[in-house]
């Protein structure tokens, strides 16, 4: 077996706090609150041993990552150590004066959210009057100030007939690069998922437009696009395979595989408040469990895919099956890949049920 | 709109939010970019250092000729297929 190759990237959910209340949320139903958050010494000194592990990227994350007070003490803290840095935030309640701040310490790059290509549709989905407003000032301040902008776009069933125009907003607010990113039925989206997915017909028919409109941005706007996995044939490679390339910081301090892991039962998380990254990443039991591909069940474990898609997702084999060991269902090749297509297809032709907001309980 | 196919006459830079870098623990060159990683080669890294958006095409070939003892022609053609694929990807503009 070779050595266990360190993370290209971190991601830092500083805070689970938001304005926004996305029911597709990739944070898990139980939020931290704020009494829960590592502290800006802990935060530093976590970003600190990423670069001594020779970690490349650093993406501050959330909830909205500015609700934070100490976000520019974390990006100066970050830049010192040389790593890029990437803003992954809603765009409400970052000031533009803030905003000065954080690009003149550095700030390489800003993924900004985009729920509708309509005003009122956006809002409502957001859950928040005047989120896509203020979306839309942020953008244009990003722009002026010079920086790399790549809109997010998730993709449901209530927006997915405007992925076009969707798209064509995200190149007029200046971004060079659109992420077009179907719904992932985790957490909030997992919750919500009988209100969000698209029928099949739709899928294809946004699908096409991309693949259409993609030529016209060539070398202009990047568009990459996150296949819907209910209606997929073969996995994604998620995350870039477990424990691969990646790993994900909650605001406690709990060191994740990926977003979704904390809903997978019998595995256990270690905290940066008590080991190190290093040791975490390199024996911590959570990153051991998927990492390669022994675990691997049949047909995987044979697959000539295997270390091109590594098994799929594991949230989301258990989330289908129940055991998170199991064939992802994405997967043509599993027993149950056609039970989740019939699900999909059902939960699709029934009006969708109200949205269950993402909220911290009180 | 997009944009023209590339030629001996463009002047590419690297895009917004795209910095050449040197990956300390690997030991090689990279491109970091929004939420990727590309490794580089000595070549291409000896491409993208030139790539600053006042320098043609032709000129970084015709630089690189001279340092690598081979053909202007033959490095314009290489270069032209680099940055078309990069321009495609996000991390070229012209």
């Amino acid at each position: 077996m070779t050595a266990i190759q360190p993370p290209l990237s971190m991601l830092l959910e500083l805070t689970h706090r938001c304005p926004l209340q996305c029911p597709y949320c990739s944070n898990p139903l139980e939020l931290a609150r704020a009494d829960h958050e590592l502290p800006t010494e802990t935060w530093c000194d976590v970003i600190t041993q990423g670069a001594e592990m020779g970690m490349l990227q650093v993406h501050f994350s959330g909830g909205e990552p500015a609700a934070r007070t100490d976000l520019e003490d974390l990006l100066a803290h970050t830049k010192a150590k040389g790593l890029y840095t990437n803003l992954i935030t809603s765009g409400v309640g970052l000031k533009p004066a803030r905003l000065a701040r954080l690009v003149a310490l550095g700030l390489d790059h800003v993924q900004l959210s985009l729920q509708d290509a309509y005003m009122k549709e956006a809002d409502r989905i957001a859950g928040l009057k005047g989120a896509f407003a203020t979306k839309q000032a942020f953008a244009a301040e990003i722009i002026e100030a010079g920086l790399a902008l790549t809109i997010n776009l998730v993709v449901h069933r209530h927006n997915i007939t405007r992925v076009g125009a969707m798209i064509e907003l995200a190149d007029a607010m200046g971004a060079q690069r659109v992420e077009v990113a179907h719904t992932q039925y985790y957490g909030w989206g997992l919750a919500n998922r009988a209100a969000l997915m698209p029928t099949r017909e739709e899928v294809e028919t946004a699908l096409g437009v991309v693949e259409t409109v993609r030529a016209h941005y060539r070398g202009r706007m990047r568009i990459d696009h996150v296949i819907p996995d209910y209606y997929a044939d073969r996995p994604k490679a998620c995350m870039g395979g477990w424990a691969q390339r990646f790993l994900v910081i909650d605001p406690s301090g709990d060191v994740l595989p990926c977003h979704a892991a904390k809903s997978l039962p019998g595995l256990t998380f270690d905290n940066v408040r008590e080991k190190r990254l290093s040791d975490i990443w390199t024996g911590g039991a959570a990153f051991e469990a998927y990492r390669g591909t022994q675990w691997m069940p049949m047909p995987c474990r044979d697959c000539d895919r295997r270390e091109i898609d590594w098994g799929g997702c594991r949230c989301q084999a258990f989330a289908l099956t129940g055991d998170a060991a199991a064939v992802d269902p994405a997967c043509g090749l599993s027993p149950r890949h056609a039970t989740v297509r019939d699900l999909a297809t059902s939960e699709a032709a029934a009006p969708p049920p109200p949205f269950r907001y993402r909220r911290m309980t009180r | 709109m997009s944009a023209p196919a590339l030629t001996g006459a463009s002047r590419p830079r690297l895009a917004r939010g795209v910095k050449r870098d040197i990956d300390k623990a690997r030991g090689t060159p990279i491109l970091q970019a929004p939420e990727r990683v590309l490794v580089l080669d000595e070549v291409a890294d000896a491409i993208l250092q030139r790539c600053d958006g006042a320098a043609s095409v032709a000129e970084i070939a015709l630089d690189l000729a001279a340092i690598y003892h081979a053909p202007r022609e033959t490095i314009e053609a290489d270069m032209l297929e680099l940055l078309e694929d990069l321009l495609e990807k996000g991390y070229v503009q012209a």
